[in-house]
């Protein structure tokens, strides 16, 4: 796929945070480019919400920088093309559906009233109806509606479907492929979902520990991997076949006889693959988040060559 | 107008599986010379996969000459690849069915039908269809 020269949405440089209990961000560089949708995937404790406080202002650094477009996330033009949803969706419930659109209007100067209330109506939402009286679907809705209604260049959700059903899930990322195929918005979307993310994001931030472990564009990425499956070879401690020069094993699972691996080849040819004893796929991108998710951190993966 | 399934537990690209819909659609004749291709907002409305899926998918069906971008208005069908003697109603198409019928009558499973199919087909077309054992030959395309 040749994509042309991306702008960056969000860089991070160096960027690091430390709270009491310790660093929960070190030494993060990455670009994440404009116009696509990024999966940000880590286990909890990995920095990812961190990550979106940074890129919100809500939190400062540490050490480095991160900027959004270029610009300090808390500065007025950073604010105004960010929109954040969180997990925990802050709507007052009280305020009828109305009401907290007039909230987003007056709070934003750039503010997109048709498209807040297209949002709302086409979930069979009435204006007048109280938020507290509303389904989790419906309240996400309400949410996204405020989101879209910013007009925003880059859009954070940090887990915001985890507390809906499966079909209202579909409608609501449905609901944010939409706005997205007609603005080109941005957006970074954490989910512990990855079967839910591998049809949706087309780029990858892999956190653990706190550091950046892969990043990337995502049909990039699982073509740059392969999975690799056989008889392991009992001559050999990792059981994997010999050939593997330049190929840098990510995870390798001996069962009994059999042997998987995953293997970072960035595209070099493997002598396995000619040879049909075993069987070479190219991963999935759940196959390969799992991979690293589970694999050792940064620094004491194995990154010598099995040869 | 066109409706998208998506099989997420296939292994086949998601891009490969929407052109191969759009073409079955073309062969069965459900989409016409001059039909609109459904928008990308529209298709990821009700699927939920990312956009640019969708643009790829048409782009290699732009490709293959099957359909054609009119700017402003959408992606239109430009030929169709239904052909008469395939049709539901089709003597060729009446025969084959016929044939599969005899063939699990004698006990075959679907896969063995497959598999004989496949042989023939390979046999009277030289290019083979990509093995089902290597997804990466299905990747390669692009």
């Amino acid at each position: 796929m040749t994509d042309p020269i991306a702008s960056t949405a969000l860089r991070a440089t160096r960027l690091g945070r430390r709270f009491r209990s310790g660093w929960a961000l070190r030494d993060c560089d990455f670009d994440l480019p404009a116009g696509r949708i990024t999966a940000l995937v880590g286990p909890n404790g990995a920095g990812k919400s961190t990550l979106f406080h940074l890129a919100t202002g809500l939190l400062r650094p540490t050490t480095g920088e991160i900027s959004v477009f270029g610009a300090d996330p808390v500065t007025a033009e950073a604010r105004d093309r960010t929109a954040f949803l969180a997990q925990d969706k802050p709507l007052y419930p009280r305020f009828t559906v109305d009401e907290t659109l007039r909230f987003g209007r007056e709070l934003n100067r750039d503010w997109d009233q048709a498209t807040a209330e297209r949002i709302v109506r086409a979930g069979n939402i009435s204006l007048d109806a109280r938020v507290g009286t509303l389904s989790p679907g419906q309240c996400t809705r309400i949410s996204l509606a405020l989101a879209f209604g910013k007009r925003p260049g880059l859009l954070l959700l940090d887990e915001p479907l985890a507390d809906l059903d499966p079909l209202v899930r579909i409608e609501a990322m449905g609901l944010v492929m939409a706005e997205v195929a007609e603005r080109g918005i941005t957006v970074v979307l954490s989910s512990h979902v990855l079967s839910e993310l591998e049809n949706v994001c087309d780029h990858v931030l892999l956190l653990k520990h706190g550091g950046v472990r892969l990043q990337g564009d995502a049909q990039q990425l699982c073509d740059d991997h392969l999975l690799l499956t056989g008889r392991a070879d009992g001559s050999r401690e990792n059981g994997l076949p010999p050939g593997l020069d330049g190929a840098t094993v990510v995870e390798s699972t001996v069962t009994g006889r059999q042997v998987t691996a995953l293997l970072r080849t960035d595209g070099h040819p493997v002598g396995a693959s000619a040879d049909d004893r075993w069987v070479t796929e190219i991963p999935s991108l759940e196959d390969l988040l799992l991979a690293y998710l589970r694999s050792a951190p940064a620094g004491t993966a194995t990154t010598e060559a099995a040869a | 107008m066109i409706v998208f399934r998506i099989d997420r537990r296939s292994g086949v690209a998601t891009y490969l599986q929407l052109a191969h819909q759009v073409r079955q659609a073309l062969r069965l004749g459900v989409l016409e010379s001059g039909d609109r291709l459904p928008t990308a907002r529209e298709v990821v409305a009700a699927t939920a996969i990312n956009p640019n899926t969708v643009l790829r998918a048409y782009r290699e069906l732009e490709r293959e000459g099957l359909v054609e971008p009119r700017p402003g208005q959408g992606t239109f069908v430009r030929r169709s690849l239904s052909r008469p003697a395939a049709a539901a109603d089709s003597p060729l198409r009446a025969e084959f069915t016929d044939w599969v019928a005899r063939a699990r009558d004698a006990g075959l499973e679907r896969e063995d039908i497959a598999a004989l199919t496949d042989a023939a087909l390979d046999e009277r077309f030289p290019a083979p269809p990509p093995s089902h054992r290597s997804p990466q030959s299905m990747e390669e395309d692009t």
